[in-house]
């Protein structure tokens, strides 16, 4: 993919905490929860970053603090050269033109009262583009770009099907000529067919556009396929960070090498001969997130001693590809994420 | 004989609109001990066979015909009392959504004790003893206090193996799975696959796997059945389904999955969306999104055929065979990645 190596934005140490409070009148906060906790990423114009990792890992909640949907509690956001961080309401208004969101569920996201043109066109008119002539050519314009029928300009949401309501989606946030697109799961909700479709779109629209995208997703095949750099992210953390390829042929963090020995594989008999590593539990509770690195009590590679009294920082294990392990993947693929003997006391 | 020999199944659902043909002539069987999958897009009548198998459509504005001998007695015959009898015992089944499925206002441990008590005459104790250990088999930790815990207080991944413990409890012959592992994360799918391999291994149980996921079925199925608007299109075991497809929607959801293994090429999405059942294509219910279409595929419906030299190999395609074996050799180098 094309890129002029500008970066786009700069997300540097992001954090949101949830404060969990008690009491009606006086309230004392007894925890947090740290759904974010210290994020730092860079993203280049043309780019699309791809951010896995299992539900509660803290992905979506990442993408709405970039999108100023959420206040951040620390940590600087700059876009295009801007820090928006601390921004006010209105002077984000001209930065909110350029950041655009696509959402899961096609079915929630469209207002069903409202007809595709006014959902389209909606952020035209917020932004006060265009005469309403201008704006309806243009959002007539944009369908045809989706691959929708303009003459559905005055349909209402449920007669589409769940991939067109996604097309609409990609229309109304491809409105206003934005630069950056969050997608947060934008595939998800639909059968693999549609979804090809819609990846392909998404990538098209890439290339005619310049845009940028975040693209979350659980869903590691898909993120292969759109992606130029990934972010695996386990409890609020970015555990690992590198190009396409690398990260899929070369993963350092066990959590990564987990997560990819775990999807499914379309080869039957390959499927059947290699040897899934099932991570045992579930994500902790991030209002008390284990201590050191916090994948140490579901890693199958755990030194005790060193995991949990130590926590592993995100440095260069390769060129361009950081991971936070104390006890990186030597190679890949690994029938056994274990350690090798003798490993433990030199490393 | 097999377990289950569903023969020319119809199940039509009358509406204001006119009749929709949800499934319409599909056959398979399933044999003990093994796993069938019925693949297909949302909409293909996969559910509603199953539904249908297990008597639980709407009574009113339905017509189910055909046959679904089960341990030699025909499902579709059978009435309320005497399938409620069956249903739980002999044959139970796991639903897609773990958040809805579980009632939320009983303890685990009492649905679960439930599941026992409907079918037997027991001692509650004694349903309460093989509700742990139920729970115990699919992994619950802390099984003895979890089982007064109510559904919200288990993560997705417990609630579906909850799901497991009560489908399973009851030791079935047939276990039908509707997508149990859609709505979970990659390493929990892995956790729940492994987890019903296992029971199946101990159990002895068959079981019907419905999904969209081609990976999961080449994982754990054994016979595959691909459904399109209603109908089977394809079924092979899963070596035949794999590395010799032979149905162009089958070539078509398989180049639509992006995958880890494959050369990195451009996705060809199966153009459009599927048929509306009150008026389904002329001829090949496929031929508005088929590649390959021909002048006969929109008037002449192709019967469901041998492939030729293996008879359990089964496909519905006007499609001469020497374009096919082009487009299964394509496949196999695109799509699957070098066979090991």
């Amino acid at each position: 993919m094309a890129t002029n190596g500008e970066p786009l934005l700069v997300v540097e140490d992001l954090v949101k905490h949830f404060p969990i409070t008690r009491g009606i009148v006086f309230q004392k906060e007894i925890g947090r929860v740290r759904a974010v906790d210290g994020v730092s990423f860079t993203l280049e114009k043309g780019q699309t970053l791809g951010v896995v990792g299992e539900s509660g890992c803290g992905k979506s909640t990442m993408a709405r603090c970039v999108m100023r949907l959420l206040e951040a509690t620390s940590g600087k956001i700059t876009f295009d050269g801007r820090d928006i961080t601390k921004l006010s309401a209105r002077d984000l208004m001209p930065v909110r033109r350029e950041l655009m969101m696509v959402f899961q569920d096609p079915y929630a996201s469209l207002n069903p009262r409202k007809r595709v043109g006014f959902i389209v066109a909606e952020a035209l008119e917020v932004h006060k583009i265009g005469t309403q002539a201008e704006q309806k050519r243009h959002v007539q314009e944009l369908l045809e770009i989706v691959g929708l029928n303009p003459e559905h300009y005055n349909r209402f949401p449920h007669e589409f099907s769940g991939g067109q309501r996604q097309r609409i989606g990609v229309a109304r946030a491809l409105a206003v000529r934005p630069k950056l697109i969050v997608c947060d799961e934008p595939v998800s909700a639909l059968d693999v067919s549609v979804q090809a479709q819609i990846l392909n779109l998404l990538k098209s629209l890439q290339r005619d556009f310049d845009l940028t995208y975040i693209f979350i997703s659980h869903d590691l095949n898909v993120v292969r396929y759109i992606s130029d750099k990934v972010a695996v992210m386990y409890l609020g953390k970015v555990v690992e960070t590198a190009d396409r390829e690398q990260l899929y042929q070369a993963p350092k963090h066990p959590y990564t090498g987990a997560l990819l020995s775990a999807v499914p594989m379309v080869n039957p008999e390959m499927a059947r001969a290699r040897k899934t590593i099932v991570l045992e539990g579930d994500v902790p509770n991030p209002v008390n997130p284990p201590a050191a690195c916090r994948f140490h009590p579901r890693c199958p590679r755990f030194v005790d001693g060193t995991c949990n009294v130590e926590e592993p920082q995100l440095e260069a294990k390769a060129p361009g590809h950081l991971a936070a392990c104390h006890f990186p993947l030597e190679s890949w693929p690994l029938a056994d994420l274990r350690l090798p003997a003798g490993q433990t006391a030199s490393s | 004989m097999a377990l289950l020999e569903v023969r020319d199944l119809k199940t039509h659902f009358t509406t204001d609109d006119g009749v929709v043909k949800a499934v319409d002539g599909v056959s398979f069987s399933v044999e003990k001990g093994k796993t069938l999958a019925i693949v297909g897009e949302s909409g293909s009548g996969k559910s509603v066979t199953c539904l249908t198998v297990m008597g639980l459509n709407p009574s009113r504005g339905v017509e189910i015909s055909g046959e679904a001998l089960f341990n030699g007695r025909d499902l579709i015959k059978l009435h309320g009392e005497e399938l409620r009898k069956i249903r739980g015992d002999e044959m139970s089944m796991i639903f897609q959504d773990p958040m809805t499925s579980l009632n939320p206002v009983h303890t685990i441990g009492g649905q679960l004790r439930e599941a026992v008590l409907v079918h037997e005459k027991v001692p509650k104790q004694q349903a309460n003893a093989r509700a742990l250990e139920m729970l115990k088999a699919v992994g619950i930790p802390r099984a003895e206090t979890r089982m007064e815990d109510y559904p919200h207080q288990f993560s997705g991944g417990m609630r579906q193996r909850v799901m497991i413990a009560m489908a399973l409890i009851n030791n079935p012959d047939l276990l039908i799975a509707d997508e149990p592992t859609t709505a979970l994360d990659v390493t929990t799918q892995a956790q729940i696959i492994s987890l019903m391999q296992r029971l199946q291994r101990d159990f002895g149980s068959a079981i019907i796997l419905i999904t969209h996921d081609l990976g999961v079925v080449a994982e754990t199925a054994d016979e595959v059945m691909v459904m399109y608007a209603g109908r089977a299109v394809e079924r092979a075991d899963y070596k035949g389904l794999f590395y010799e497809p032979h149905h162009p929607y089958t070539w078509g959801l398989m180049d639509s999955m992006p995958t880890l293994s494959g050369e990195d090429t451009e996705l060809t999405p199966i153009p459009g969306t599927p048929p509306s059942l009150l008026r389904p294509p002329e001829g090949c219910k496929f031929n508005p999104r088929c590649r390959f279409v021909m002048d006969i595929c929109r008037t002449e419906e192709p019967e469901l055929k041998e492939v030729p030299g293996s008879p359990a190999h089964v496909e519905r395609c006007h499609l001469d065979e020497a374009v096919k074996q082009a487009e299964i050799e394509r496949i196999a180098t695109e799509r699957l990645g070098a066979v090991s």
